[in-house]
């Protein structure tokens, strides 16, 4: 090619759509979960103290929290059920580990079918490495 | 031949270098999905255009569709 700085992006561009990076074309969905994932979503850790995440959930508005680790890679999830409760667990102990989850790139149609389907009120968005992008809610796509 | 880069890489050298990117498969390829800001030259076309199409004082990426 006769140019001194030539790089080779060898996971091509099915890895950049697969992370919710911008990608455009008549196959692209026109919203997908990337798009419409809340980022906002509260995270905490598996040691911290149930009654301290609790407290920080319900003053952000919110009413589940998501487990991450240092990676930010997905762990688990609280649930409605699980801060409600008024026990002094850990996150560990009352969290429900391995949730489902989605990648960024799925349209945001397939999604809310999918949503349905699983009669669930929301679903959470990682990356292919389980890194968490977001919470999509049911309300924020019918 | 090109060093081979990851997604982060990608990134920091449009970020900070201004690379240009060049998808190189067929035109309906291209059309049907592209990484946002990329151009399209196939490979079999690229020797021919790039001199007249790309700066040659901006770092250069090529990508397909994935590892091949």
């Amino acid at each position: 090619m006769g140019f001194r700085r030539v790089y080779d992006y060898v996971a091509g561009k099915k890895d950049w759509g697969s992370y919710g990076l911008p990608h455009a074309g008549t196959n692209v969905p026109a919203r997908t979960a990337g798009d419409v994932a809340r980022r906002d979503v509260p995270t905490c850790s598996l040691g911290d103290r149930l009654a301290d995440v609790r407290e920080r959930v319900r003053g952000a508005g919110w009413d589940t929290c998501i487990v991450i680790n240092e990676r930010r890679v997905v762990l688990g999830r609280l649930g409605r059920k699980a801060l409600a409760s008024e026990t002094d667990a850990s996150v560990e102990e009352a969290m429900t580990p391995g949730p489902s989850t989605v990648r960024p790139s799925i349209g945001a149609h397939a999604l809310l079918e999918r949503i349905r389907e699983r009669k669930l009120t929301s679903l959470l968005v990682t990356t292919p490495d389980g890194r968490l992008v977001g919470l999509v809610r049911r309300g924020d796509l019918e | 031949m090109p060093a081979s880069i990851d997604r982060d890489q990608v990134r920091r050298l449009i970020a900070e270098e201004g690379a240009q990117l060049v998808e190189v498969l067929p035109a309906k390829e291209f059309g049907e999905e592209h990484i946002v800001g990329a151009v399209n030259i196939p490979l079999k076309e690229l020797d021919q255009r790039a001199s007249r199409e790309l700066d040659r004082d901006r770092p250069v990426i090529v990508y397909c569709n994935d590892y091949q």
